[in-house]
């Protein structure tokens, strides 16, 4: 066990990690302000995804291809704030899971219908492509060190969004008192569908993004969407700098246990099953540190009231 | 506007009538589509204990779902291959007995209940949901990576089971075994209704601060009527296993939670039939919409969303005219 793996595996944890705070900003941001508990937000993640691709396919531009994940995911999103969710803010949360869990089968099998069963792909452009070399002589594949610098600028960009413009201001009132500042003039209903757009955009430019080094396929958004969900309820949902460190906590979690988990075992156990015990215990760790975190707070890290 | 009453018995003739005409008109496979809606049926009835009556949006009902179909497979599979099955200190046999299995599968659901309602009934609100989501995520990888019972794979088990003095191979004589089953559990439900524990419930999940000072223990109860509920669903997921002869993770997966909560609310959440008729009617569903597109998921999500829109109460709430309990 090197240190050179070391350092590849906590970035490659960090890469995740900051690809979940996407999906997990958009998630805290409409369940702060709206209240909405939006299953829906993986299918928005596939729409950046199957958008980017199409738009690589035809054009062979990758920074057209992300422009279309965003116009498209903020698209889909606002259009679905304006049919559907916009119904629901006032629902119980069982109906709005209902009710976004039936905009995932819509979403998924209109995918399919659309463009398919096969994954499409989306190629890293040869301009980010390849490893670079860190200080230390650590090889390190340069898209990948792309991602962590993207996740972090988003994250620096919304937290200067919230904490230092009009619109933020408008959001982190309507977090507090909804009746109050639709009182003092603001169109409520305009700026939550700017709100949802503006979470469904991210959620769509991390799937663009993820698209390029996984396949991108029907059902891609499910998992992302579990482990978001997992993040957001760490970090205490409505909380930006909860969900950033929650996804963190997951992303490192995540890839460290698959990685020391079952070299942990292999100190007491034989190889074999210290492998199995290791990489069964891997797979359920970020599951097992949200309900620690739960039980231990259960309102998250960062949250205020559930 | 139709009393739910007569309502009820229209759905019980409905579950006799129909496998007499698949029986002489020798539709076997109708009598395995009747089959599933009644397993489906019986796990969404444990879960309309916790989520109707309790309030408890368990996202994570698959979890004991599971843990009866693995309970099934892992016994079954014991004997079928001779091998004994070591349980720390003990060792024992596989066994084919529906019986063992049954009693097996109630037994570790309720205690797997137990401690994930000890855990989980700390949070409320979407607290709840994500914590019992995060349960049944945990299950589900688990047995992912455990590869002793077939992992991803799943296990197949070649033979069903046999049950004492009945022959389970007649899809006939398993279909009644499940309706028995199934007619036992909603006798239990309409009688736990009506029980002093029942009421506490139903005052537990309206407001559970004034259950407090008339002296009751909201979070006693709710852990309780958790436990029955996952044992309830525990038992469901060996008979499922039974039917399809067949146990994989997806049992646990929160496709299956959500499914089981999808039928509570087609039928009519907190009502005594709502879980058998969202069954009912999802499996004609999935068996019609099915043959006619392979994008029957689009149109089962229209359904959905016109449901929660605008028909409040499921189908019982728009047949009978009354909204159901709130949760």
């Amino acid at each position: 066990m090197s240190v050179i793996l070391i350092i590849e595996q906590v970035l490659n944890g960090l890469q995740f990690g900051v690809m979940l705070f996407l999906m997990a900003a958009g998630l805290t941001l409409i369940f702060g302000v709206m209240g909405l508990i939006n299953l829906a937000h993986g299918s928005l993640y596939m729409v950046g995804a199957f958008a980017a691709a199409w738009v690589a396919g035809l054009t062979g531009s990758f920074v057209l291809a992300l422009g279309a994940a965003l116009a498209a995911a903020a698209a889909a999103g606002a259009l679905i704030e304006m049919l559907v969710i916009r119904r629901l803010y006032k629902a119980a949360h069982l109906d709005q899971v209902l009710a976004t869990f039936a905009l995932i089968l819509i979403f998924s099998e209109g995918t399919r219908w659309v463009f398919g069963s096969f994954p499409l792909f989306l190629d890293v452009p040869a301009y980010l492509s390849g490893p670079i070399t860190l200080p230390g002589g650590i090889q390190y594949p340069f898209y990948r060190l792309v991602l962590i610098g993207i996740g972090v600028a988003v994250a620096l960009a919304l937290w200067w969004l919230t904490a230092r413009t009009r619109l933020g201001i408008q959001i982190r009132a309507g977090e507090n008192d909804r009746e109050m500042i639709a009182a003092l003039g603001v169109d409520i209903s305009r700026l939550y569908t700017l709100v949802f757009a503006l979470g469904a955009a991210l959620a769509g430019l991390a799937g663009a993004l993820v698209g390029a080094i996984q396949s991108v396929q029907v059902g891609m958004g499910e998992p992302v969407l579990i482990l978001a969900f997992v993040v957001i309820v760490i970090g205490g949902i409505g909380s930006i700098r909860g969900a950033f460190i929650g996804a963190l906590l997951v992303g490192l979690t995540d890839t460290l246990g698959g990685i020391f988990l079952p070299e942990l075992f292999k100190l007491f156990m034989g190889t074999g099953a210290a492998t199995q015990t290791g990489s069964a215990l891997a797979s359920m760790a970020v599951y097992i540190l949200m309900s620690i975190v739960l039980i231990w707070r259960p309102a998250g890290l960062f949250g205020g009231q559930s | 506007m139709i009393p739910e009453r007569i309502l009820n018995l229209v759905v019980i003739l409905g579950f006799i009538a129909v496998p007499i005409w698949a029986v002489f008109a020798d539709e076997i496979f109708t009598l395995t589509l009747v089959t599933k809606a009644m397993i489906l049926g019986l796990a969404a009835v444990g879960l309309n204990i916790a989520l109707g009556i309790g309030g408890m949006v368990s996202f994570g009902h698959a979890v004991f779902f599971g843990i009866g179909g693995y309970a099934m497979g892992i016994l079954a599979h014991h004997a079928q291959t001779f091998t004994p099955l070591s349980v720390g200190p003990i060792t024992m046999a596989g066994t084919k007995s529906m019986p063992v299995i049954w009693i097996t599968a109630m037994l570790v659901s309720a205690a797997v209940a137990w401690v994930i309602a000890r855990l989980s009934l700390r949070t409320t609100g979407v607290y709840f949901i994500m914590i019992t989501l995060a349960f049944g995520q945990m299950f589900y990888y688990f047995t992912i990576s455990w590869g002793t019972y077939g992992g991803e794979d799943g296990l197949p088990i070649y033979v069903r089971n046999s049950f004492p003095g009945l022959n389970t191979l007649v899809p006939l004589q398993y279909l009644m075994l499940c309706g028995a089953a199934l007619g036992l559990a909603l006798l239990l439900q309409w009688r736990l209704r009506a029980s002093p524990f029942g009421l506490a419930l139903n005052a537990a999940r309206q407001s559970p601060a004034r259950a407090e000072t008339v002296g009751l223990d909201p979070m006693r109860i709710k852990l309780w009527a958790f436990v029955i509920s996952g044992t309830i669903t525990g038992l469901a997921g060996a008979l499922f296993a039974d039917l399809n002869r067949f146990v994989s993770p997806t049992m646990f997966s929160w496709q299956l939670s959500g499914e089981l909560i999808i039928l509570i609310i087609i039928g009519g959440v907190g009502r005594l039939f709502g879980p058998v008729i969202g069954a009912a009617v999802f499996v004609t569903l999935e068996h019609w919409l099915g043959g006619l597109t392979d994008f029957w998921h689009v149109w089962l999500g229209v359904i959905l969303l016109f449901i929660v829109l605008f028909g409040r109460g499921g189908i019982i709430g728009f047949l009978t005219g009354k909204e159901g309990p709130h949760v």
